[in-house]
């Protein structure tokens, strides 16, 4: 059972500061489990807790108490594996860098040839249409076009998990959507996991194969919702089923957020 | 990135501003001597405006076609000429000044390093870092040079007397570099610290490819101050400690004998800001050469 499962999370508990009068928990009892290939959402109220547990996850920093095993590791042994690829907010892109040498920096570290990785970095940006980009420099490029630069690098490695922390949190409704419909296309031909922190109802209905809602701190997931769309184009934003599971998401939210 | 052609363009053009400075400072510096010459010459009648400004007669203000004359001269008949004094006296002193520069420039990089591993040592040494450059230059001077006389025999090379001036640099420069590079390494946001921590990436992975690249931005400036600061530092440290072959000691013999020549002093003067100036240039080269492509790159 464990097996089948890339993360499982059970009774997972974060305070900072453990102790001390500015002790503060931010998360406390939290179960969330997510299967191969599956894309979760985790939505919730701004400051409740969703990047702390995403930090949880990738093993940057350490849960208080509970269980988090990936693949049936410990978060510290996956991310000292590379099971993670991780996109933020930012795209962190290395400004002295162009953008394949930035999609090869996670190859070069983990000491792979020159001539592979410059072949799979030749790869990822294909992937995400940047192929004329190569030698572009971050500084020379949209936002958009960096997200997708970032996107590369992240999966350059194919790591076990994707987790993307409101990666399109900074990019304009045009952009955004286009952005969301590429990384739709990425998920679907590189099969990966993806656990995606957002604030965007639409956003979470639109990409994910599941939303998981989060409570107030101290925060838990309060519900799970399966989203099922017929498919993931972009008209499919204008369908009766995609404004029933958007308001229902919001509807939930609503009384997570009052309980 | 604009194309060569324009940065090229832009080059010229400094250095065309560069000469048209040093051609009005010629002006001015003529025009002044020239407005008190005509003063001096009235000052029997009008001597209490000539006492309020300085003296401008060939003594004091040379005239700058002497001064550029000076340079073909040579003191004894048939000898080497100032020009050729001062330039020989400049390599000797750049010399110095470089292997001091190399020095500090490593042994700041170090600290910066060795800081950047804890806060609380930070905290600890900085301090002793600034305190170190309160102490006065012309004072440690001829001690560094008694030391290198007397006590490095343990060294498997001999300590010649320049090797203390370049050591004079060296505390002159590793000061900018040490903490303008603190800075600098100081500089990558969280998210890219964290970024490399989800690779799993070793300490020293993260300070080869993430840290000391992006302190180059913060290095260069300092630099470019430990590079003029080398070459005052040395010309400081021959003179203080009685080295000789440098510009520091030109510059000594050329003043003890201003009365009767003072365009020499001048010559050397010119010798040691041409010095600096070179200095500054080959840094400013480097800078150019590893931060074209940011599209950072300073000016």
């Amino acid at each position: 059972m464990a097996q089948e499962l890339v993360l499982e999370i059970a009774g997972l508990e974060k305070t900072f500061n453990p102790g001390r009068p500015n002790a503060v928990t931010a998360i406390s009892g939290l179960d969330l489990s997510v299967r191969p290939r599956e894309f979760v959402s985790i939505i919730g109220p701004s400051g409740c807790g969703k990047s702390t547990l995403l930090r949880l996850v990738g093993g940057l920093i350490d849960p208080t108490a509970g269980d988090l095993s990936v693949n049936g590791r410990s978060a510290q042994e996956a991310r000292l594996a590379r099971d993670y690829g991780m996109v933020f907010q930012a795209a962190g892109l290395l400004d002295w860098r162009s953008a394949i040498r930035n999609v090869e920096l996670p190859l070069e570290l983990m000491g792979w040839s020159k001539s592979r990785r410059r072949s799979r970095a030749t790869e990822m940006l294909d992937l995400v249409d940047l192929g004329g980009f190569a030698s572009h420099y971050p500084s020379e490029l949209s936002g958009g076009m960096q997200q997708r630069v970032s996107i590369a690098r992240a999966l350059s490695f194919e790591p076990a998990l994707l987790l993307m922390d409101e990666p399109f949190g900074a990019l304009d409704e045009m952009t955004r959507e286009y952005m969301q419909a590429e990384l739709l296309k990425i998920w679907r031909e590189t099969a990966t996991t993806v656990v995606f922190i957002t604030h965007s109802i639409p956003e979470a209905v639109f990409l994910s194969s599941r939303v998981a809602v989060m409570s107030p701190r101290p925060a838990r997931i309060a519900a799970e919702i399966p989203i099922d769309l017929p498919e993931r184009a972009p008209q499919v934003r204008d369908t009766e089923e995609f404004f029933r599971s958007v308001s229902l998401v919001r509807r939930t939210l609503r009384s997570v957020e009052h309980e | 990135m604009a194309d060569p052609s324009s940065t090229r363009r832009a080059r010229t053009r400094r250095t065309l501003i560069f000469a048209v400075f040093l051609v009005v400072l010629a002006l001015l510096y003529t025009g002044y001597k020239a407005f008190g010459q005509a003063i001096d010459d009235t000052q029997r009648d009008w001597w209490v405006v000539g006492s309020f400004l300085p003296r401008s007669d060939d003594k004091n203000m040379p005239p700058v076609l002497d001064i550029l004359a000076e340079f073909g001269q040579a003191p004894r008949e048939g000898g080497t000429t100032i020009g050729r004094l001062t330039l020989d006296g400049a390599l000797f002193t750049l010399r110095e000044a470089a292997v001091g520069f190399a020095a500090g420039t490593i042994i700041g990089l170090a600290i910066a390093v060795v800081l950047l591993q804890s806060r609380r040592a930070e905290r600890g040494v900085v301090p002793y870092v600034i305190a170190s450059q309160t102490v006065p230059l012309i004072a440690i001077a001829p001690i560094v040079v008694v030391w290198g006389r007397t006590g490095l025999e343990f060294l498997p090379w001999e300590w010649q007397d320049w090797m203390s001036v370049s050591l004079i640099a060296t505390y002159l420069t590793f000061f900018p570099v040490a903490v303008n590079g603190l800075r600098g390494l100081q500089s990558p946001s969280p998210e890219a610290a964290e970024l490399m921590q989800s690779y799993a990436a070793s300490r020293r992975q993260v300070l080869r490819r993430l840290q000391l690249p992006a302190s180059l931005p913060y290095l260069f400036p300092a630099l470019r101050i430990a590079a003029t600061a080398s070459v005052v530092g040395a010309i400081v440290g021959e003179i203080s400690a009685g080295v000789r072959g440098g510009l520091g000691r030109l510059i000594l013999d050329f003043a003890g004998k201003y009365i009767t020549g003072p365009e020499r002093l001048y010559v050397a003067i010119i010798g040691a800001c041409i010095t600096g100036l070179v200095a500054v240039g080959l840094v400013a080269a480097a800078e150019r050469l590893l931060l074209a492509r940011r599209g950072i790159v300073a000016q």
